[in-house]
């Protein structure tokens, strides 16, 4: 009888090496969550107090995030950009830099949503008692907005992660590259590797994923009552 | 530091065509999403039974996977069990494997917006359950959902650009090989960066006014 070629999956170090790829995908997309997360708070606040000027400027930046593909700027900095600068860095990095950069701006845009959709008479209130900006920001508004932050940040997460799939097209060696090898290796010996080695990984994500978008909408159900 | 203009002229027809390719499968992918969308939606609105299971999976998993991992799957994976597909067959079937779940859940929210008293008088009235979708429905869905399938619509567009991975000549690869050929990395970017612009720029300001036109209709007629 032919073999279906699921044994593929097993031989060798073949399992552990594509979980460890898929260690360098989780790495890559919680480092920028984690940065995006930081830099996109503050973002955020500036969006919604800064001077015009910062708050226009901030815009276009979301804005040319949001209209050229991620893979366009992982392609504009890593061929383009660090080779003009002349320095070496390697495409992990390059990755985590585009995806925060990525990140930043999609998390300034939830958090500045956040702040606006809240009540404007909270802010009044506030300022009647004689709360500073800061006593405002910390026990009035930062605690609302970030329940209401929560369940996009965790859409965002979601999405990042899936995107980190393309980092394989600037070289690095993820989990779709491993598969790759994989394949390669066993052209001869386990002609229908693509099909499990592919259908494998589609299966990884999905189980990463979907725990998360399931939270995100639970937590969009529970606080959207509130 | 120095343009290359001439290298740029030059190499302005393979940028054309390399537009005109993912002009083409972003419309046919999204014209296909936005019919399976609507299917897929009226099929969960009225609960057809044994289904909406099946199509609750769908959503999930096209929504929680990455469309590179899917392209790959139907490229080089179903060929393995006797499923050959062409470049261009492959890369419609992913986009709208992955844009029909998300025009799914938009339609769905316009559905959801009409209220269950229009669907009640809309039956006691004598209307058919065709002629209920068709004149109750539909046209109130279609206007609060504008603005989730425009996202979709641009979503889709800017998803295209992975289709270079099966190797298909899209503007990602037409700059790949440009910069592989004649070094001319800044210059190969700085049209791909154009590209994009000139395709996604009018097609976001189109969409935003569309949406403000439609709004009118709904608040100020």
């Amino acid at each position: 009888m032919q073999s279906l070629g699921v044994e593929v999956l097993f031989e060798g170090s073949n399992f552990e090496r594509l979980l460890g790829g898929l260690g360098v995908t989780i790495t890559i997309a919680f480092s920028s969550i984690i940065f995006s997360t930081l830099s996109g708070g503050i973002m955020g606040l500036l969006r919604t107090s800064a001077p015009a000027i910062i708050r226009l400027l901030l815009r276009v930046y979301l804005e040319m995030f949001r209209i050229i593909p991620i893979l366009v700027w992982l392609w504009v900095v890593h061929f383009g950009l660090t080779p003009a600068l002349q320095i070496e860095v390697s495409g992990e990095f390059t990755s985590i830099v585009v995806f925060s950069l990525w990140g930043a701006a999609e998390v300034g845009d939830l958090v500045r949503g956040a702040l606006e959709s809240l009540p404007r008479h909270q802010v009044e209130t506030g300022k009647a008692l004689g709360f500073s900006y800061m006593q405002l920001y910390r026990y009035i508004l930062i605690p609302q907005a970030v329940r209401r932050v929560l369940p996009g940040m965790i859409n965002l997460a979601t999405r990042m992660i899936k995107t980190t799939s393309l980092v394989v097209l600037i070289g690095v060696i993820e989990v779709v590259k491993i598969g790759q090898q994989i394949i390669e290796i066993g052209v001869i010996k386990a002609p229908n590797a693509s099909f499990w080695v592919y259908g494998f990984i589609f299966i990884l994500y999905f189980i990463i994923c979907y725990p998360l978008s399931r939270l995100a909408k639970k937590y969009e159900l529970k606080w959207h009552s509130l | 530091m120095q343009l290359d203009f001439d290298f740029m002229k030059r190499s302005l027809p393979l940028y054309y065509e390399a537009m005109c390719l993912t002009l083409q499968l972003a419309g046919l992918s999204i014209v296909c999403s936005l019919f399976v969308g609507l299917i897929l939606s009226i099929a969960l609105h009225f609960k057809w039974k044994g289904i909406s299971l099946i199509i609750q999976a769908y959503i999930e998993l096209s929504r929680n996977t990455p469309l590179l991992v899917q392209l790959y799957f139907l490229y080089y994976g179903l060929p393995k069990i006797g499923l050959p597909l062409s470049e261009m067959s492959c890369a419609i079937i992913g986009l709208t494997f992955l844009g029909g779940s998300y025009m799914t859940e938009a339609f769905r929210s316009g559905f959801e917006s009409v209220g269950r008293i229009q669907l009640e008088s809309g039956l006691s009235i004598g209307l058919s359950r065709a002629q209920l979708i068709r004149h109750v429905i539909l046209p109130q869905a279609f206007s609060t959902s504008i603005p989730s399938l425009s996202a979709n619509a641009i979503f889709l567009l800017k998803e295209t650009s992975i289709v270079g991975a099966i190797s298909l000549m899209d503007l990602m690869n037409v700059a790949k090989d440009l910069i592989g050929m004649e070094y001319k990395s800044t210059e190969a970017l700085l049209l791909l960066v154009l590209a994009y612009l000139i395709l996604l720029l009018p097609l976001s300001m189109g969409l935003t006014w569309l949406e403000r036109r439609i709004r009118f209709a709904e608040f100020g007629r």
